[in-house]
């Protein structure tokens, strides 16, 4: 493996495509210690500089009839309200503003990692499992103090046959700590794989016979990306809908 | 140095050369050594984000929203009543133009009622004149016929006496006025 890659080199074929993903301070230095400004940091803060100017700055007219920006705003609004409230019911709506703020940190973080030269904190597993484990604790802890032991019936499927009861109860419980598992790598591996294969097509643009057919590779793959972009935040957004879900009404 | 080998091992899986980076990983999100910073950064950025959506935007947008369902309800509450007042009006329209046909017709029938009675009167009027035009005609004719069998009275009178007296009698003129009147008469 690593004498081949050797050997590309030598014809000027040079694969990197996981450097994209490198923390590295964004001041100079080499040290990244736990309150360093990193790359990383930059283009979250960037997320939540997109968050303001579409949400805040979209809205300050708050016209009745809408400006383009202020269009988008309330399209955010109405698509992550709308999807609180078909899934989790009336109870669900106070948590709104939560899964707002994932949906929003998501999908601006995804769209602005596709910009050339830019960093993408949502390919991190330290980002997706952080936001994972934030859904599944708060699911969990949420479940036991809005029923009590009755959130334990999540686990009994009392539509079951009876025999059948305590195997299905294994099931659903394995099932349930995978959970932020799926949740957390389903985000990070899709955006991850996408923007590494993307630098794969740029790696073999260096071939001038394969160039042509890299670009269209690059081209494909970039809208391709795109929507992975939106799917991924909203995959995420709608199974933190779900997990929600259980955790208000347990039953299945 | 096992950390090293370990990421030797994950760079050759996922196909990178070490050689030139011996100190990153093969996955850059798997050397651990970041997460720190990635997570305390992380949880400003969101906590960041939550207050501005919870603080500012989500109240502004939903008050805008609602806002604009609020219109559109009263906007289609007042379609709504201005129909009805269309209705009613239409209703009212066609009532008086109702009305007003059968006012007309009564008109009509009134001038009619009167035009006739006039005709009648005139009629009438006409009527009475031409017979007593008749009347009088009748009369001037039979005082015509009258004083023209006088004047036939007179002219055969003076006709027979001449005759008596181109005969060679004596007329007597009393008996030959009597003797016309007889047949005259006759």
């Amino acid at each position: 493996m690593a004498t081949e890659t050797h050997g590309a080199e030598e014809g000027g074929l040079v694969f990197h495509p996981m450097d994209q993903f490198i923390v590295e301070p964004f001041f100079g230095g080499t040290d990244v210690a736990w309150y360093t400004v990193t790359n990383a940091t930059v283009w979250s803060f960037l997320a939540v500089l997109a968050t303001f100017l579409l949400l805040v700055l979209g809205s300050s007219k708050r016209s009745v009839i809408p400006s383009r920006m202020q269009s988008v705003a309330e399209l955010a609004y109405g698509f992550v309200y709308k999807m609180v409230e078909d899934i989790c019911g009336k109870e669900g709506v106070k948590y709104f503003p939560y899964i707002m703020t994932l949906f929003m940190f998501i999908v601006c973080a995804n769209f602005l990692g596709l910009l050339p030269a830019s960093f993408t904190p949502t390919a991190h597993f330290a980002v997706t499992v952080v936001l994972a484990m934030a859904v599944f604790l708060t699911v969990t802890i949420l479940g036991f103090v809005k029923n009590g032991a009755a959130f334990l019936g999540l686990f009994w499927v009392a539509s079951a046959p009876l025999a059948l009861r305590p195997v299905l109860a294994v099931i659903e419980l394995i099932s349930y700590f995978v959970r932020p598992v799926s949740h957390s790598i389903r985000l990070a591996g899709n955006v991850m794989a996408g923007h590494a294969v993307i630098k794969v097509f740029a790696g073999f643009a260096a071939l001038t016979v394969v160039s042509p057919f890299a670009i269209l590779g690059i081209t494909a793959m970039y809208g391709l990306e795109v929507l992975v972009s939106f799917i991924q935040a909203y995959v995420f957004t709608i199974l933190t809908c779900v997990y929600l879900k259980d955790a208000l009404h347990p039953s299945h | 140095m096992a950390t090293n080998t370990q990421s030797d091992g994950l760079a050759d899986a996922v196909g990178v050369d070490m050689a030139e980076h011996a100190s990153t990983p093969g996955m850059p999100q798997l050397d651990f050594s970041h997460w720190g910073n990635q997570i305390f950064w992380l949880v400003l950025a969101l906590i960041a984000i939550y207050l501005i959506l919870s603080r500012v935007a989500l109240p502004r947008i939903g008050a805008v929203l609602a806002e604009r369902s609020g219109t559109i309800t009263n906007d289609l509450a007042a379609a709504e009543d201005l129909k009805a007042k269309a209705v009613e009006a239409e209703a009212a329209y066609n009532k008086a133009l109702v009305d007003a046909r059968a006012e007309a017709q009564n008109i009509v029938e009134r001038a009619k009622a009167e035009i006739k009675a006039d005709l009648d009167v005139a009629i009438a009027k006409a009527d009475a004149e031409i017979s007593a035009k008749a009347v009088e005609s009748e009369k001037a004719i039979a005082e015509i016929r009258t004083s023209a069998m006088e004047n036939v009275k007179i002219v055969a009178k003076d006709t027979a006496k001449e005759i008596v007296a181109a005969l060679g009698g004596k007329a007597d003129a009393k008996t030959i006025n009597a003797a016309i009147d007889a047949r005259l008469k006759g």
